[in-house]
């Protein structure tokens, strides 16, 4: 019996990656290698209002990547964060600017409203067992209708900067003097942090982990896995809500209608960052160095003059090439003797 | 026995780390049974995946039919005519029988299924080996026993010279078991070569012509079976003596406490009024045959799946169990026979596994105490000496009975005083099931009660003090150990209404 352990030394389950140092280190080589890449090739590049740039638009995406990352765990997924974010925008923005409540409140709804849908979400997954794809993309469709009758239809401006109200864009980019900050980016990574640590070090995110690898045994071991769905839902929800804010805060304009597809980016991230579709897998951080790759792809792409359908093209080989160093990942855990058959 | 039809020499095969098969020799003749044993992990599979091109070999010859051959993958084998036939059947539920004996062949008519024409040859073939199954059934409604014998069907029809079977008998009833036998000697009349993977040892006097063994990679002998003692076997196996006391009686006073009574539970079709005491420091052994409803009461106990009626008292308090949640709450625990699919998270590690059921144990405030975590698993892979390189390898990487110590080893940090063991050693190499068997006995020395469900009868006899049969979604009779016999619990196991 002794022999068995010898039988399987840790590097015969090790794919390529893992022996580079896993593959946070292998997406943040790449992001170092996209980043260089244009710098090299476009002048344009290297500047600082490119970087800029390339931040204010990776926010609202990193945040709902962040919370997706958590139903991608369990092995769900939440469609509902790209239209979600837009409706709360949309209707936090329809009372501070046409009912007059003030900036702060109207952040909170946002919030509030992101955390609600989660919490449908979540119920509908965990409670009614509804498959997480059905049930999101139930409140997909929903929270893009409610964000249009909220908004009467209308694009809201939330206001800008310099104006009353206009403070809450200084969260992400503050300025000083000439010096535009990109204070955001500060509360992406503490976010990060805060995030990483309550998938690794807390009970709810331990029963996540758990019922992404196996959901029935999670089940058997007396663990409620009703209120476990709702908290990773809720999170998700509520990133939603935290990423409407930045995104009422970067752009000048929010308007109905959109947000569809910003889910995807946002969970192409994840799994790029390594986060399994099959659920178990994933880590935070990989999570915001996917985005990243998406976003680089996203800003450099134009700049050696690959314009905007190009760069989906290639997003999309980068995503097949994450998905197969995923599987390749499981066929390597799981070797048998029937998947090496279905294999062949 | 005819000629021989295969012959594999020397055969070789490294993995990065291992050496998974040193110089092993293997040879079958023509209407033989030749069976192949040894421990999880001495190399049957692996070489089996040799002879079928899943693995390539690194040195040695394979002799097939007279001629050298190195089949790349398993459809060339296949076509050349060796099939093997899964422990785990690859069936497509949702088809027919028919159609999965042809699948990826079918009979067309023009751009069209001929589904008819399937159905009568799957007939034919069926009746070729007297076996009674409708080829218009849908796979999913048959029994594990009939769809394996679909799945010999469908290496027949693919005029197999040899057939290999990874462990046939590990899910059938012993009714099931003797029509498959009754199957296995008619193919050997029909002179095809059968190598029959088991961990069975009462198989091997029954159905096999030779036996040869395998330990650590290598090839250790082989026997003529109807010469060879199960002890001969044994020792080739293991290298070592291994533990052997079957209990003849009872040390559990009548009178002992009871911890979990049981009456009048009701739960669907397979758990009909069932009623039972379990006393403290007791193994109860559950007996009947598959689909008797033994699983599905101790999941209806659980509050696994819903019951309709019936009471449940856990150290003499009426208990509302609903949810697995209320069950451990009550510290009944499930051990389940599915490790895989109902036990494990597989690819997370030992301690993950290990205090899922009690992290509020775990906690420093809102956080997991990694280090308490960490010390408690290490106090229990010490305790029930489970084999691991460290508290972080992936349970996926364990043993069989290694793995079935992992999900022991749960219940014993939440401190559950109830456990149910689900056929505790399907699966699981002769070594490690004496040590799983010894686990039991110290476990209820300790004062735990145990209900152990078994379709294997030596088992039932070696560690119950009490046995109840099961049949048919009924409690159909109760046995002390001391009055217990195979033929009894038979008797009792078929014993309809």
């Amino acid at each position: 019996m002794s022999r068995q352990i010898q039988n399987i030394p840790a590097s015969s389950n090790k794919s390529i990656v893992q022996r580079l140092g896993g593959q946070n280190v292998v997406v943040f080589l790449i992001v170092v290698a996209l980043f260089g890449f244009f710098c090299i090739v476009s002048p344009n590049f290297r500047r600082y209002s490119t970087i800029l740039s390339i931040l204010d638009y990776s926010y609202y995406i990193t945040l709902i990547a962040i919370g997706v990352t958590f139903p991608l765990i369990t092995g769900g997924v939440d469609l509902s964060i790209g239209t979600g974010l837009i409706c709360y925008s949309l209707i936090g923005g329809y009372l501070v600017v046409y009912q007059g409540w003030p900036v702060w409140i109207g952040m909170i709804v946002c919030v509030l409203c992101g955390a609600i849908i989660g919490f449908i979400n979540g119920f509908l997954v965990g409670t009614m067992n509804l498959p997480p794809f059905l049930a999101t993309l139930c409140t997909m469709m929903m929270t893009r209708g409610l964000g249009s009758i909220c908004s009467t239809g209308l694009g809201i401006p939330w206001p800008t900067a310099g104006t009353e109200g206009g403070w809450f864009r200084t969260i992400f980019k503050l300025n000083i003097g000439d010096m535009k900050l990109p204070l955001g980016f500060l509360w992406i990574l503490l976010l990060t942090a805060l995030m990483s640590f309550v998938l690794n070090h807390t009970k709810v995110g331990r029963y996540i982990i758990a019922i992404g690898s196996n959901k029935e045994a999670t089940r058997l071991s007396g663990i409620n896995t009703k209120y476990i769905y709702i908290a990773a839902y809720v999170i998700s929800g509520t990133f939603a809500g935290l990423a409407s804010i930045a995104y009422s805060a970067i752009f000048a304009s929010v308007y109905p209608g959109t947000g569809a597809g910003f889910e995807l980016e946002g969970i192409g991230g994840a799994i790029i960052g390594g986060v399994s579709m099959t659920g178990g897998v994933g880590s935070i951080t990989g999570t915001l160095l996917g985005v990243f790759v998406i976003c680089i792809l996203k800003t450099g792409l134009p700049f050696i003059g690959l314009q905007a359908n190009w760069q989906q093209i290639i997003t999309g080989i980068v995503l097949i090439t994450a998905v197969l160093i995923d599987l390749s990942r499981n066929v390597k855990g799981t070797k048998s003797i029937t998947t090496a058959f279905k294999k062949r | 026995m005819g000629e021989i039809i295969l012959t594999m020499k020397g055969i070789d095969k490294t993995f990065p780390g291992v050496h998974a098969l040193d110089n092993v020799d293997f040879e079958l003749c023509r209407g033989e049974v030749h069976a192949l044993m040894g421990e999880n992990g001495a190399g049957k599979s692996t070489l089996m995946k040799v002879l079928t091109g899943i693995y390539k070999k690194d040195k040695g010859t394979i002799i097939y039919d007279g001629k050298t051959v190195e089949f790349t993958n398993p459809r060339e084998a296949q076509q050349a005519g060796i099939v093997i036939v899964h422990q785990e059947l690859n069936m497509l539920g949702h088809l027919t029988v028919a159609q999965n004996i042809f699948i990826g062949r079918e009979f067309m008519k023009g751009i069209r299924i001929d589904d008819e024409r399937m159905n009568v040859e799957a007939a034919r073939l069926f009746k070729r080996l007297n076996i009674n199954i409708d080829p218009t059934e849908k796979m999913s409604n048959l029994t594990v026993g009939k769809q394996q014998m679909c799945e010999i069907a469908k290496a027949i029809s693919h005029e197999a010279k040899i057939i290999v079977f990874d462990e046939p008998t590990a899910a059938l009833t012993e009714s099931e078991v003797n029509e498959l036998f009754e199957i296995i000697r008619d193919l050997k009349k029909k002179d095809i070569g059968i190598i029959y993977i088991t961990h069975r040892m009462d198989e091997i006097k029954l159905i096999t012509d030779r036996v040869s063994v395998m330990r650590d990679g290598a090839y250790v002998g082989t026997l003529i079976s109807k010469d060879s003692t199960k002890n001969d076997i044994v020792n080739m196996m293991v290298g070592r003596v291994i533990y052997e006391e079957p209990k003849t009686e009872s040390k559990v006073a009548e009178d002992a406490p009871v911890v979990l009574k049981v009456e009048g539970l009701n739960a669907g079709k397979l758990v009909r009024d069932v009623s039972f005491e379990l006393h403290k420091g007791e193994i109860l052994g559950f007996s009947g045959l598959m689909g008797a409803g033994r699983t599905e009461t101790a999941k209806a106990i659980i509050g696994a799946d819903p019951k309709e009626s019936g009471d449940i008292y856990v150290n003499g308090k009426k208990v509302e169990i609903n949810t697995p949640e209320d069950a451990v709450k009550c510290g009944i625990g499930y051990l389940s026979e599915d490790r895989k699919r109902y036990g494990l998270m597989l690819q997370r590690n030992v301690a993950e596994n290990s205090t899922i059921t009690f992290l509020e144990n775990f906690m420093k405030g809102i956080f997991i105490d990694n280090k308490k975590e960490n010390n408690e698993t290490e106090k229990y892979i010490e305790s029930l000496a489970i084999k691991t390189p460290g508290i972080d390898q992936l349970i996926i990487n364990l043993s069989g009975g290694n793995q079935q110590k992992v999900i022991l080893t749960k219940w014993l940090v939440r401190n559950c005083d109830i456990l149910i063991f689900d056929e505790p050693t399907r699966g699981i190499d002769v070594g490690a099931k004496s040590d799983i068997y010894k686990l039991m006995n110290e476990l209820v020395k300790e004062g735990k009660s145990i209900i152990m469900i078994s379709s294997e009868l030596p088992e039932i006899l070696r560690m119950s003090d009490r046995i109840i049969v099961m049949c048919e979604g009924r409690k159909s009779g109760e046995l002390r150990i001391e009055e217990a016999s195979q033929e009894k619990i038979m008797h009792l196991a078929t014993l309809r209404n």
